[in-house]
């Protein structure tokens, strides 16, 4: 019982993580049809931030938190204004292969930086102290992840449906040039939602950090875990997204727990029927 | 009325949700015959042409083609049965050299397209032949060159000629002075004057001179179903037909 | 995308092969302790030319083609171990392997395109490396499989130390491998696929059955995939489980793009940079390499090469390609 418990949370933590990183990839690839491979590094960036701002600079960590995500927001507003927007029209080939070599360049430029070591995020008092919620104690970084992944979710879906932005962004992943035609400031938009979801992945790199250990390579290290979700998800899906990430996310941590010499195969296969199941995205219908 | 049409339509019913495209279209094409189908915008025709090809499946009803029951073949079968189609937007492989196109479509008739050891160009025959057709449509010293580099109609031109190649029993063409510059329009009809007399043709088009001297008979498709069928001329007064195409620019 | 080899004259075709037999006498005579680098090159160039078929000529992007790799290497060093260990018998066992685990996976990875397809081939690739991971006593898991040790080369030189053996065998694999690809890529099965790759409805339209098609072109691929693997477990008497991960896939798909896809050429070329990068910026960082290989990257994207090429071929082709004339008043 207590090992099913540590399973469903350890799971949803996952899942959550998973999540909070994936969902940007989710909509810039639902937005702008465009496939970031370099996505990754966000998550990377927003992590070795925060861990040089609070282990090397003494920042309070909520402070380094913040900085860290605001930074990595900025980054990739940047980035896209500046490299990705003239890569919309091309190919897919073309855009894998373009990310993947910016991702390269990210990874040699960290390791430049900071070198191959692991980088910790020293967690403070408050938050590496079990809770007591009665029925349980849990690590309190698990309970910071659970809930900024609900108020991300819950966020979000206010965003969405009770915001011009939201309309703005709905209409722009339906249909761009009709939005572009009805004076919805399609590149504004474009911008916002990517600098939104590279700080949102800057914000996972950094909650995740114990799972997911910061190093140059982390960026392709975990590609195929942010492809898996966002794929099985469906682009462009938020909802979908966080359903396959929980789901996701429980079974490798049972795989983990439960046959851990099979590795991650549970993993692949459950994604590989849930694709086939689903091409178009977990909670969407095919036509 | 010859008794064994070489496509024949029963009742084909075809909706999308609560859509109805296409309600209870029966038709038949004989050998030789020419038939012009037309009508409004939005009239179904080339859902029409998709049910006929296995594009898309009907909700009822049946598509027999020289005696047989095609309805469950996929798309791939119908044409090796005889059933060959032109797009109405050009869909050639925009890289690949004309020449080699129109011989592709010859190794597909042909079955050679599973031999993967001699080299393409040892298939003389097949070149020959594919030079043939190009030459019948005018087109044979373009052979070497890409659909990129060539003017719309002769595109248009080029998917005839891929038509022709795999030798048809039934030619379906999906508009083919669709988009095609008024400069180029004579190339055009000319070459839909080289088809072979034997062919069973049904012709969609809004292009009413072209329909009206091209068709034998014509088929008046509005709202997804028959509205009128008969000799160009019997169309050409009809009430109703008129009805449905005012507004319309033909 | 490059088109297909169709209208050169025999003679220049064969440019390139001198090419790369010359550049292999080169390494041979004159950087003689380069040569088990240079067997890993040509290695590696199989796999990504069968890599070629897939993404190059039938314009499948694929991340899982390590399956194959993978699945020829296990097998030929399984074969080695408890069978036999000649070398030839070994690579068809490899090619085999390949051949099957394509045809497998085909059936269930070609019902779908795009994106899907794309994570579809990762996970039958992960799905594997797992698997591969479990069975360890079979494959050895984490340490890898080693032990076996390789017969004489038909019959007549045994590896040696040196790579010397090991180099002109895997030249020679390499370049047979070479010309039976363009072989089957110049026929009307090549063109074929070429065709799908260019615009699917027109081949369906033509009656061909597209996913019957590039089933046979993904087995084909699967073929020189499992010869690259087995080469490569037979020359470094070693398999891990990294032949069958995804960081291979990638690379490879970057080799091939770097090299230009869809004239096999290319691929080889493509490998001996990115791997010649790799080797000597390796040895100052074991990052180094990835800033150049990222601006290459970078700049092979922004950069066009297509119009360069576009531009080429029709140069060559108005030096009079064509060798049939087109016969008038034939009926």
């Amino acid at each position: 019982m207590q090992l099913l418990a540590n399973i469903a949370i350890d799971g949803l933590a996952y899942g959550m993580v998973l999540f909070i990183i994936s969902v940007g990839l989710s909509v810039t690839l639902g937005l702008m049809r465009f496939i970031n491979l370099a996505h990754g590094a966000f998550a990377m960036l927003g992590g070795y931030v925060c861990a040089w701002l609070v282990r090397l600079n003494d920042w309070p960590f909520v402070w380094g938190l913040i900085a860290a995500v605001l930074v990595t927001g900025v980054v990739g507003a940047l980035l896209e204004v500046l490299v990705l927007r003239r890569l919309y029209r091309s190919g897919e080939l073309q855009q894998v292969l373009f990310t993947i070599g910016l991702t390269f360049l990210m990874i040699a430029t960290v390791n430049l930086l900071w070198g191959p070591e692991v980088q910790l995020i020293p967690l403070p008092v408050w938050l590496s102290a079990p809770v007591d919620l009665g029925f349980r104690t849990l690590p309190a970084q698990r309970l910071l992840v659970l809930g900024v992944g609900v108020l991300v979710v819950m966020l979000s879906a206010w965003v969405m449906h009770f915001t011009r932005f939201g309309i703005w962004l709905r209409a722009a992943v339906d249909n761009t040039s009709t939005a572009s035609t009805l004076g919805i400031a399609v590149e504004r938009v474009q911008v916002l939602a990517f600098a939104v979801g590279a700080g949102l992945a800057g914000l996972g790199g950094i909650l995740g950090a114990e799972l997911m250990p910061l190093e140059p390579y982390y960026p392709i290290k975990y590609l195929v875990l942010v492809l898996v979700v966002v794929s099985v998800g469906g682009m462009g899906q938020i909802t979908g997204s966080l359903a396959a990430a929980l789901a996701l996310g429980i079974i490798e941590t049972a795989s983990k727990y439960l046959a851990s010499d099979w590795g991650s195969m549970f993993f692949f296969v459950a994604m590989a029927l849930l694709l086939a199941w689903r091409p178009e995205g977990l909670l969407v219908r095919r036509a | 009325m010859n008794p064994s049409p070489v496509l024949d339509i029963r009742g084909l019913c075809k909706s999308f949700g609560g859509l109805h495209v296409t309600r209870n279209v029966s038709m038949q094409l004989n050998a030789g015959e020419r038939v012009g189908l037309i009508g409004p915008n939005g009239a179904g025709k080339t859902t029409l042409i998709n049910l006929i090809t296995g594009v898309l499946a009907p909700n009822t009803g049946s598509v027999w083609m020289l005696g047989q029951d095609i309805s469950h073949l996929p798309q791939d079968q119908r044409v090796r049965l005889g059933l060959a189609r032109t797009f109405q937007i050009t869909q050639l492989a925009p890289r690949l050299p004309i020449g080699l196109q129109v011989e592709l479509a010859i190794h597909q008739r042909l079955g050679s397209v599973h031999h993967m050891w001699a080299a393409v160009s040892s298939f003389t025959p097949v070149r020959e032949e594919a030079l043939h057709i190009l030459h019948t449509l005018g087109l044979a010293d373009l052979a070497q060159q890409a659909p990129v580099s060539l003017a719309y109609g002769q595109q248009r031109l080029v998917e005839m000629a891929i038509a022709m190649a795999l030798q048809p029993q039934v030619l379906l063409l999906d508009e083919p002075m669709a988009g095609v510059p008024t400069a180029e329009r004579q190339v055009v009809l000319q070459a839909l004057d080289t088809l072979p007399k034997d062919l069973a043709i049904l012709m969609i088009e809004h292009d009413m001179d072209l329909v009206f001297s091209f068709a034998h008979r014509m088929v008046v498709l509005a709202e997804g179903e028959v509205l009128a069928q008969g000799a160009p001329a019997f169309i050409r007064q009809h009430a109703a037909v008129r009805t449905a195409y005012l507004g319309e620019v033909g | 995308m490059q088109l297909i080899h169709h209208s050169h004259q025999p003679w220049r075709q064969a440019i390139p092969y001198v090419l790369w037999v010359a550049l292999a006498v080169v390494v041979y005579v004159f950087f003689p302790d380069q040569l088990p680098l240079g067997a890993r090159i040509a290695c590696m160039a199989i796999f990504v030319m069968s890599l070629d078929l897939v993404v190059g000529y039938a314009g499948l992007a694929t991340l899982g083609h390590c399956a194959m790799y993978g699945a020829g290497a296990y097998a030929a060093g399984l074969w080695a171990t408890h069978v036999s260990g000649d070398p030839l018998v070994g690579l068809l066992v490899g090619a085999v392997a390949g051949a099957l685990v394509a045809a497998l996976s085909g059936l269930f990875l070609l019902r779908f395109q795009g994106l899907t397809f794309l994570m579809l081939t990762i996970a039958v690739s992960q799905i594997l490396e797992n698997l591969a991971s479990k069975m360890r006593h079979w494959t050895g898991g984490d340490d890898g499989l080693s032990g076996f040790s390789m017969g004489k080369v038909l019959g007549l030189a045994s590896f040696d130390l040196s790579g010397r053996v090991a180099f002109v065998y895997a030249v020679v694999v390499m370049l047979l491998s070479l010309w039976l690809m363009r072989r089957i890529m110049g026929s009307p099965f090549g063109l074929a696929c070429v065709g799908i790759h260019e615009n699917r409805l027109r081949m369906a339209a033509l009656g061909s059955s597209v996913t019957a098609h590039l089933q046979r072109i993904y087995i084909v691929a699967g073929f020189f995939a499992g010869v690259a693997g087995a080469l490569s477990a037979q020359i470094n008497q070693i398999v891990g489980l990294d032949t069958l991960g995804f960081d291979l896939s990638a690379e490879a798909l970057v080799m091939l793009v770097l090299g230009g896809a869809g004239h096999l050429h290319g691929a080889i070329a493509g490998t001996l940079v990115f791997m010649g990068i790799h080797h000597v910026a390796s040895a100052i960082n074991p990052y180094h390499w990835l800033f150049i290989i990222g601006a290459l990257l970078v700049a092979v994207v922004l950069l066009p090469r297509e119009r360069w090429s576009l531009a080429w071929r029709a140069r060559l082709a108005s030096l009079g390609a064509a060798r049939v004339h087109p016969s008038r008043g034939v009926p």
